[in-house]
């Protein structure tokens, strides 16, 4: 997997580089927004993380450049600005996520790698499956075996999520942005709550359990080993 | 419009009276009423005096010349002048008669000795009978009575009927014109009452609004040109709000770029202890060492995050992003968040909604507020906490009650204050900066928060406009 990452702060774009590298990705780098358009418009990009504020070339700009050329490839945008409104600007120029500086590391992986599997698939599916557990889009039910499972809507759409992103860590922020569409963190924990929740239900009165907890990053629902 | 009682009557009377307008103004007309009573009386003794001197002085001036004639001529020749000066009115208003000892008209133009007028020589006093368009009428007159020698009586008086009306119309209209002076001064009294008490009312206004957090409002000046003491008074006070709010801005500038500055440091700084447990094994002390480090930076960041929260909802900087949202909708959502919680932790979460309460606002923000007060109400008040949203009166207002210990009520208000955490919930986790943030939000939708008591328990009251 190719990414590309336009960052001009250089301690920055080092430590992202780095990080980026360790898990497993090819990276190339540009502190300057011209050059980065120069080098996204090739298209041989999974996925771009891009600064808002960069020299030569706004963030948004460069954006709207590159989706204007028709190159459609997954951008992650990073800002020091957090206002709903910046966010909203953000994704109408075409970015597909955005994130507010600073950021935890765990949290732009988990981003980026979500980015990367929505360029995947992209297919609509009525059917969710991890290991035996399946949901059903269309009656909305879910099952794992044979056992029905009853669920509340919130909690549906909480393991509709993490089903979607299935054998990848999703954060905390993640959930709160897609499932409760809240973007602010609230002072406890809810998110534990709800998730543990939903952990009873699905995990209890079963041997192997799906949903993990990945520690100091969020959360993993996958098919155990 | 509000019924009108007698006693809200009396009691609107009672909080005027006790005004210093109301005084000043009371001042001005006692003041104004002596001054145009004392003029008035002036007036009234100086015109009545005037007359009966005027009066006195024709008197002296006939008796000196008849006692001439007199001594010139004898009583023959008095009783000549007498008769002269009686024929045909002359209109002057002089009376003259001379009698002999019984009484006895000897000449004049009296008919005849008043009746029941003592003998006395000097002043008299007596009503006579005169001819008016041939209609016998009792006048009054005044005069002197001269004893000429052998029994003679001379009468000397003037008809002061004219006078006597002349007094009537001054006192008529001295009364008149004092009554429209004094309701003129009593309207000016009032209107100048008024004009004070409005003008210090605008003063008191804008400093309880300034109290309540609206620190840009300012007192108004009249227009240019005219700067008298209120006007001054306006200016100094405008001046003293200008440097409160530019220290107080200042100081929160500070703090908000310190955690500004910081972020970016600490951000790295969490980085790099990330990257760094790339590398390390799974257990073992150092790991755990960095893991602590990370989530103590996650809380640093957390309280610089919420104190640029609450620096931008304060800067006003999002009011644009207002728009037309139901209150009810926030609150639901918001307490299906925490139900979990709450459950958790054993407490009851009662949600009391009225369905469809508009308001024009951000919803982000809004939210934010309504969990942070459902997490206080959980995390300090506890026991049964209720959600309820209401609209009354185009006013949406949202509660948040808990039946847990309250706030004291001296402490209510410091609890809004950036880091102010409550001696027992300094062990709980937290950053003090919840109810900041929620009065910001409330302040940036023009709306207003206030902590009460729920018998037992807190309740915490947001107040907006409600939209239709």
């Amino acid at each position: 997997m190719k990414l590309l990452v336009v960052e001009d702060d250089r301690e920055t774009a080092a430590y992202l580089v780095k990080g980026l590298c360790e898990s497993g990705y090819t990276v190339d780098q540009s502190g300057d927004g011209r050059e980065g358009l120069y080098l996204a418009s090739s298209g041989s990009y999974d996925a771009i993380i891009l600064d808002r504020m960069l020299p030569g070339m706004d963030g948004l700009a460069m954006l709207g450049a590159l989706r204007a050329a028709d190159i459609g490839t997954p951008s992650l945008i990073l800002s020091a600005l957090g206002s709903v409104d910046d966010r909203v600007k953000g994704l109408r120029a075409g970015g597909d996520d955005y994130l507010v500086k600073p950021f935890a590391f765990s949290e732009l992986l988990a981003r980026v790698e979500a980015l990367l599997r929505r360029g995947a698939a992209g297919t609509a599916t009525t059917k969710l499956r991890v290991a035996d557990l399946e949901m059903d889009l269309l009656t909305r039910s879910v099952r794992r075996g044979d056992t029905a499972l009853d669920l509340l809507p919130r909690e549906f759409q909480l393991l509709e999520y993490l089903m979607r992103n299935a054998g990848h860590v999703v954060t905390r922020t993640m959930l709160l942005e897609h499932v409760w569409d809240y973007h602010f963190d609230p002072q406890t924990n809810v998110i534990d709550v709800h998730v543990s929740r939903l952990r009873q239900k699905i995990d209890r009165n079963f041997a192997r359990p799906l949903l993990q907890t990945v520690r100091g990053a969020g959360y993993c629902l996958r098919a155990p080993d | 419009m509000p019924t009108l009682s007698p006693r809200l009557v009396l009691a609107q009377l009672g909080r005027l009276v006790r005004t210093h307008a109301f005084r000043l103004a009371s001042l001005y007309f006692g003041v104004f009423a002596a001054s145009v009573l004392g003029v008035l009386l002036f007036v009234y003794w100086m015109s009545a005096d005037f007359v009966e001197r005027q009066t006195q002085a024709t008197l002296d001036a006939e008796i000196a010349g008849l006692a001439e004639q007199y001594a010139q001529r004898g009583l023959s020749g008095l009783v000549q002048i007498v008769a002269a000066r009686s024929a045909g009115d002359r209109g002057d208003g002089m009376l003259y008669l001379v009698t002999n000892s019984d009484g006895h008209p000897l000449a004049g133009n009296i008919t005849g000795w008043p009746a029941g007028t003592p003998v006395a020589p000097g002043a008299i006093a007596f009503n006579f009978a005169a001819k008016v368009k041939g209609e016998t009428q009792m006048r009054p007159a005044q005069g002197a009575l001269i004893l000429v020698p052998d029994g003679y009586r001379l009468l000397i008086a003037r008809d002061i009927s004219d006078a006597a009306l002349f007094r009537e119309r001054i006192k008529l209209t001295l009364l008149w014109s004092g009554l429209v002076a004094l309701v003129l001064g009593l309207i000016g009294g009032a209107v100048m009452g008024r004009n004070l008490l409005r003008r210090v009312e605008q003063v008191n206004r804008t400093a309880e609004r300034v109290m309540r957090g609206n620190l840009s409002d300012r007192v108004p000046r009249k227009a240019r040109g005219t700067s008298d003491e209120f006007d001054q008074l306006a200016a100094n006070l405008n001046n003293m709000l200008d440097q409160i709010e530019r220290l107080m801005g200042g100081m929160r500038e500070v703090s908000d770029n310190i955690a500004h500055d910081l972020r970016t440091p600490l951000a790295r700084l969490r980085a790099r202890l990330e990257l760094s447990l790339i590398d390390a094994p799974e257990v073992g002390a150092a790991t755990d060492a960095i893991r602590a480090a990370i989530d103590e930076a996650d809380r640093l960041l957390a309280t610089f995050n919420a104190l640029l929260n609450i620096a931008e909802a304060e800067s006003g900087a999002r009011r644009n992003e207002a728009e037309p949202l139901d209150l009810a909708q926030t609150a639901r959502a918001a307490a299906e968040l925490y139900e979990p919680v709450a459950e958790e932790k054993g407490c009851a979460l009662t949600l009391d909604v009225e369905p469809g309460i508009m308001i024009r606002g951000d919803r982000h923000l809004l939210s934010q507020a309504v969990a942070n007060l459902l997490d206080n109400a959980l995390k300090y008040g506890g026991g049964g906490v209720t959600l309820s949203a209401h609209q009354h009166d185009g006013r949406a207002a949202l509660e948040v009650s808990d039946s847990g210990p309250g706030i004291p009520e001296d402490e209510r208000e410091a609890v809004f204050d950036r880091f102010v955490r409550l001696e027992p919930s300094r062990s709980t986790p937290g950053n003090g900066l919840g109810l900041s943030l929620v009065r910001a939000v409330a302040q940036l939708h023009d709306g207003t928060v206030a902590l009460g008591d729920n018998g037992p328990g807190l309740k915490v009251r947001l107040e907006f406009a409600a939209l239709g």
